[in-house]
């Protein structure tokens, strides 16, 4: 028996479904945005398959999936993607975010 | 969000999208024209297409057995396109209610309805649907008899699901475009019914 997998849920108790929506803020939909770029859903890049973003999602441990939202385990998924696939690197990656921090933050 | 004219400093995630995006810019890979194009269009992108779909299948029965035949083609025919996607659509009847899911991930037809409310992607949805959908419908107000089966459709990242919801009484000598107007997004997920008030 293979053991069940955190984001595999179908069919686990849960509670109530609070029917929230929110207007996605313009990052997330940026990061929706390079997901449909990379993957080609739009374009002729094929820089991220989906397989590649689910997987990179449900890598996530369990405490971290359920804490971040959805765009940010987007945003985690395709920005590890793109380091496996040697498109960035962490060095780069940590570079651009000191520069950006203390420019924007 | 802004307060009192002062910015909030972004968070660690946007910290991120922002420099993984700036990262691909500079190398090339994407231009911030690119990006923000795509974005606009999904903010502007809502159930229409999808209601359009249903419209059509309601007031053209050979269009409607291509439509459950081939849904992507059927979609293509009205040219919307549906990429690289094998798209299901899933009829109710007075003794069938179709409800769809993705209890892995939020794979959901976007290219027909927007983006996913918040709820679809929650664990509460995803769990309980595929166990107790009656109890999950009533949840949304829909009280599905217990003589109508309920029917859960699991999607997956290469395949969607749409419902084809039930085409209210009295809409007989309605237009295709005045039926486009009452089918709701939750119609099309199939946690609540096409209204025709």
């Amino acid at each position: 028996m293979i053991e069940r997998s955190h984001h595999d849920m179908g069919g686990l108790p849960a509670g109530k479904v609070e029917r929230s929506e929110h207007d996605y803020a313009q990052w997330e939909r940026r990061v929706d945005a390079l997901m449909v770029l990379l993957s080609g859903i739009k374009g002729p890049k094929k820089l991220l398959t989906v397989d590649e973003l689910r997987k990179n999602i449900e890598a996530l441990g369990p405490e971290a999936y359920d804490k971040m939202s959805y765009y940010e385990r987007w945003v985690t998924s395709i920005t590890q993607s793109m380091i496996q696939r040697g498109v960035i690197s962490t060095e780069e990656l940590a570079r651009k975010m000191v520069e950006v921090e203390r420019r924007d933050g | 969000m802004s307060e009192l004219g002062k910015y909030a400093p972004l968070t660690y995630f946007q910290l991120m999208e922002v420099s993984l995006r700036e990262l691909l810019v500079e190398k090339g890979v994407v231009s911030d024209a690119e990006v923000d194009a795509v974005a606009t269009d999904m903010k502007t992108r809502g159930p229409e297409r999808g209601a359009k779909v249903v419209a059509r299948a309601w007031t053209d029965p050979a269009y409607k057995q291509r439509l459950l035949a081939d849904g992507t083609a059927a979609c293509e025919e009205l040219g919307l396109d549906v990429p690289a996607l094998r798209l299901v659509v899933v009829e109710n009847t007075p003794e069938v209610h179709n409800v769809i899911v993705c209890t892995l991930c939020s794979c959901y037809p976007r290219m027909l309805l927007g983006l996913p409310p918040d709820w679809y992607k929650s664990r509460e949805y995803r769990s309980r649907v595929v166990r107790e959908p009656r109890a999950v419908l009533a949840e949304f107000g829909t009280a599905i008899p217990d003589e109508v089966a309920i029917r859960v459709h699991d999607s997956t990242a290469d395949m969607r699901y749409l419902v084809l919801p039930l085409r209210p009484a009295d809409t007989e000598d309605w237009s295709e475009q005045r039926l486009a107007g009452i089918v709701t997004r939750d119609s099309m997920i199939g946690v609540a019914p096409a209204k025709a008030a």
